[in-house]
């Protein structure tokens, strides 16, 4: 057989318009049906489960952060038991950290990356749909032993040997240390994917220094996430296996050591916050452009700072310990390093604000809440700069002053900046634009609600409430200063249930967006809102660091990908030169089968480890009917 | 705000400060607090103008101007150095209180503090055996004297803070920690577990008492007695049932037969201000409503509920008042 003889495939080159789009859609669009609809692999169709899913984990924690703001509104109260407060303390942690900031802002990224570097879809779209069922097998293994009353108890934390077997004989430990590994697989399959479509996956033209400002916060993030979350897995297995088969790794008695534990666990949890912000930072950078009507002050700086910042974040996770009786000139070290990361976050602030000096403003509601955002992080940051004081430290530490700082810095350094984002990329997502009216309601509850519940909590550790205390005694004086943060929590909480209220209402009945309807500068705007299966006609040609506003009529594009079968353009790393055509896997069920088989291993292995046995062969066929040779024409390569 | 400044000077309050440890922290917050309110008033300032100051006009987002790129970038430049000067000053001024703070001294009274779930056992130990007590959930120190606290924990990890004389030290399993402090002022301070460890955490209190150094010295000699003996019928009672109850398998009284050693110390619970490790004061109806039904007070509580005649609860009741 000679290569003459085939017949020349179908490329994007000979068709146009209307024709190219259906043809298009018909190759990469997702198979119907319920069994259909399991087996997608477009990014943003998982991208969109993967938000909603995280935004019912912020529903499901909010709501214990609520229960938790009823019991403490007052000295001892029995709405809650101790060992319930227990069990929702750390279920709102756990859900928050490990189920909504961290899944949410990858989320994001898996919609928005693949359009904003020009792509057809993500790299390892498989992979990609396997994350998002782990991540949601994990969430709802956690949630439904809750229902339980098999909820972890011992904190988001979960210090031994408190969580050991000895001083915790039930089931709760394990579930939270097996909910680890379902969430760690699901960020680390994310973070590879963003990474190999940044580097891999660009437009052509869209060289190192024209990524937008969120795409480099995901990478970033997405290299911290695969150095961070192999400690908390090293550190979740261990106790796992402590727990289940008698190792010793952190009991003192037969060599091992509870603050390996503590080190293991903050060496992820430190850089955690930053895998929670930086994302945030990305988002800030482009609500700004856009609605300061310029670029983004500092292209350069702002990237370096946030590589500093990913950098930095990896030197610091000892002022989690400073009172777990450490040499002092450690300490004080920690403590230089700590306060260092203020220069590459000061950084970004100044590059924002003279963003906005300079700018136009437009003031619509994502606007409004990056405002929000830098009023609330800068505090947060400051109160940061006095906890990595050893000396201040050794007072607020596991106080309710910590409480409030890490608030001002999660909430105002990444929720703020991810509601603005809602609002911003609403329109694009669903097609239609979010109310502008209930908007600006949402963004001034939010605001006012967030600080009177967790300003309060400042004064409260500096007068010697600690944390995680279920209830405290009359005679504390603390009564006034948590009714008054209880009654904040319930309007910051209000301000969420406003944004359902908009997005459930703006998904009917919303104004229709159309592709740009912010006149924003990159290319994910360039395309229709909701975005074709294939996210692009043909792959645009990149010139400009501010694609849409550089070329604003006629972006030019390139052609001659495949039009019969799912094709994607790789391009060099740094100038993003066109390389080579590269197949892109159609759908498959069998990420779903793999999954489902993972669960049952992961959940049974707390049971027993034969499940670590017999849970092996169902993976393995789940592996290689995931594999198996499809006779596609990449295979015969 | 009058409200405010009293809920201030509480007896846990890192900022009513009367021992040297914690008057210094409070020094380098205050320094700090300053400096955090000055840059952020700042930063707020230079938002609030920079979303009120004239604009250009025409939506033409690439049209910068050159000059202002390069002006802004010499002022962020000279901002990010500042903002490292700041914080590399402040890491001095932190070392500088952290010395003091942890400054040691050789002649410190010495305790040991062993952390139970959820209460404190305070072991006055003295060279000669004799000289040497036991206690529960009061610390009682002498006023301008250091005090070096050695912190270990019988089960899992505890902190002991008391914001009034100095900040916090975990207690951790398997290793030995310590802590220095100095009352400056005679009181009653309270101090609180600040690590989650376990169900009752939120009741895990303990009262530091300083007292004038003669006066510690009389209570220290008071306290090296064993208990004194019921005098009464009815506290010669409240003893055999003590000790028949089961009271005695867990908790010591010294000088009776009364030797268990898992609960808390009890020689002289008489004289103790509070119960349970802080969670109520210390009375006849406090102390009946806690035997009777612990799990009530304190749910999860290690003290079982024992069974008792309402006749034999006002009994023992009436020998640990007694025991002063």
């Amino acid at each position: 057989m000679s290569m003459a003889a085939e017949p020349r495939e179908l490329r994007d080159d000979v068709l146009n318009g209307l024709q190219l789009s259906t043809q298009l859609e018909r190759v990469w669009r997702t198979p119907s049906g319920f069994l259909g609809a399991l087996m997608s692999v477009d990014h943003k169709v998982v991208g969109r489960r993967y938000i909603v899913t995280a935004f019912v984990f912020l529903l499901l924690g909010g709501i214990l952060a609520v229960l938790m703001r009823i019991q403490l509104a007052g000295p001892e109260k029995t709405f809650l038991s101790a060992d319930k407060y227990n069990q929702v303390f750390t279920m709102h942690g756990s859900t928050m950290m490990f189920l909504f900031a961290v899944p949410v802002m990858e989320a994001f990224a898996v919609y928005l990356v693949p359009l904003m570097v020009g792509t057809r879809n993500i790299a390892f779209p498989r992979l990609n749909a396997f994350s998002y069922w782990m991540f949601l097998f994990g969430g709802c293994f956690l949630w439904i032993s809750f229902a339980l009353n098999v909820g972890p108890d011992v904190g988001w934390f979960a210090y031994v040997p408190l969580s050991s077997l000895q001083y915790t004989p039930t089931k709760r430990p394990d579930v939270w240390a097996q909910m680890i590994t379902f969430t760690e697989v699901a960020a680390l399959a994310v973070s590879v994917e963003i990474i190999v479509t940044v580097f891999k996956q660009r437009a052509p033209g869209m060289t190192l220094d024209r990524i937008p400002l969120f795409v480099w916060a995901m990478l970033v993030t997405s290299f911290l996430v695969m150095f961070a979350m192999p400690s908390i897995m090293v550190a979740s297995t261990s106790l796992i296996l402590d727990r289940l088969v008698n190792t010793r790794f952190y009991d003192s008695s037969s060599g091992g050591h509870p603050l390996l534990w503590q080190h293991l666990f903050w060496f992820f949890g430190h850089p955690e916050v930053y895998i929670i912000f930086i994302p945030g930072t990305g988002m800030v950078s482009a609500i700004l452009a856009t609605f300061a009507r310029r670029p983004v002050v500092g292209y350069p700086v702002v990237i370096l700072s946030l590589i500093a910042t990913g950098f930095l974040s990896f030197g610091l996770w000892v002022h989690h310990m400073f009172v777990t009786g450490l040499p002092q000139l450690g300490a004080g070290l920690f403590t230089a390093s700590s306060m260092l990361i203020a220069v590459p976050s000061g950084l970004q602030i100044f590059c924002w604000l003279a963003t906005l000096w300079d700018g136009r403003p437009v003031y619509r509601t994502p606007l409004l809440f990056v405002i929000g955002f830098v009023v609330i992080f800068v505090l947060g940051g400051l109160s940061g700069v006095m906890v990595a004081s050893v000396p201040i430290d050794t007072q607020v530490h596991d106080t309710y002053f910590v409480v409030a700082h890490f608030h001002y810095v999660l909430i105002g350094g990444a929720v703020f900046p991810l509601i603005g984002a809602v609002y911003y990329w609403f329109p694009k997502i669903a097609g239609r634009m979010l109310s502008e009216r209930l908007g600006r309601w949402n963004f001034w509850l939010a605001f006012i609600g967030f600080n009177v519940a967790f300003f309060p909590m400042h004064i409260l550790g500096l007068i010697g409430m600690p944390r995680r205390v279920y209830t405290y005694t009359a005679d504390m004086d603390w009564a006034h200063l948590n009714l008054l943060s209880s009654g904040g929590a319930l309007i910051f909480a209000l301000s969420f249930a406003l944004l359902l209220v908009n997005v459930i209402y703006s998904l009917r009945k919303g104004e229709l967006a159309g592709d740009n309807p912010w006149n924003a500068s990159t290319l994910e705007w360039a395309t229709a809102s909701p975005p074709p299966p294939q996210n692009f006609d043909r792959i645009p040609v990149v010139k400009h660091r501010d694609p849409l506003w550089a070329d604003n009529e006629s972006l030019p594009v390139v052609a001659g990908l495949s039009a019969e079968r799912r094709e994607v353009l790789l391009t060099s790393l740094a100038e993003a030169e066109p390389q080579i055509r590269e197949a892109s896997p159609e759908p498959s069920i069998w990420p779903l089968l793999t999954a489902i088989a993972t669960t049952v291993f992961f959940i049974g292995s707390i049971f027993t480890p034969w499940a670590v046995l017999w849970g092996t062969p169902p993976m393995a066929v789940a592996l290689i009917g995931w594999f198996w040779p499809t006779g596609s024409k990449e295979d015969e390569e | 705000m009058a409200c405010l400044l009293a809920a201030c000077a509480g007896r846990q309050s890192a900022l009513d400060p009367q021992g040297l440890q914690s008057e210094q922290i409070q020094q380098t917050l205050f320094i700090f607090l300053a400096v955090a309110a000055a840059v952020w008033i700042a930063v707020v300032i230079v938002l609030a103008l920079s979303m009120v100051r004239r604009k250009r006009l025409a939506d033409q987002p690439l049209d910068l101007h050159q000059g202002f790129e390069e002006r802004t970038g010499r002022v962020i430049l000279g901002l990010g150095i500042a903002t490292t000067v700041i914080v590399l000053g402040l890491s001095i001024v932190s070392y500088a209180g952290q010395r003091t703070v942890f400054a040691k001294d050789e002649h410190a009274l010495t305790l040991k503090i062993i952390g139970h779930q959820w209460w404190w056992e305070v072991r006055y130990e003295d060279d000669s055996p004799h000289r040497s007590f036991v206690t529960a959930n009061e610390i009682r120190i002498p006023t301008g004297r250091p005090v070096k606290v050695e912190l270990e924990t019988a089960d899992v990890i505890h902190s002991f803070w008391v914001p009034s004389l100095t900040g916090k030290m975990d207690l951790i399993t398997g290793q030995k920690n310590e802590l220095q402090f100095t009352a400056k002022n005679a009181g009653v301070y309270r101090g609180q577990c600040a690590e989650f460890c376990g169900l009752q955490h939120a009741h895990m209190a303990f009262a530091v008492i300083a007292l004038p150094p003669d006066e510690f010295a009389r209570w220290r000699d008071h306290e090296n007695q064993g208990a004194s003996s019921p005098t009464d019928k009815l506290g010669k009672q409240g003893e055999a049932l003590f000790r028949a109850r089961g009271c005695a398998l867990c908790h010591n009284i010294s000088g009776t037969l009364a030797g268990g050693q898992f609960g808390p110390d009890l020689t002289h619970i008489g004289s103790r201000t509070t119960i349970a490790a802080g969670t109520l004061p210390n009375t006849p109806a406090t102390l009946g409503a806690w035997i009777a039904d612990p799990q009530h007070i304190k749910p999860g509580s290690l003290m079982p509920k024992m069974p008792l005649q309402s006749g034999e609860l006002i009994t023992i009741i009436h020998y640990l008042e007694q025991l002063k």
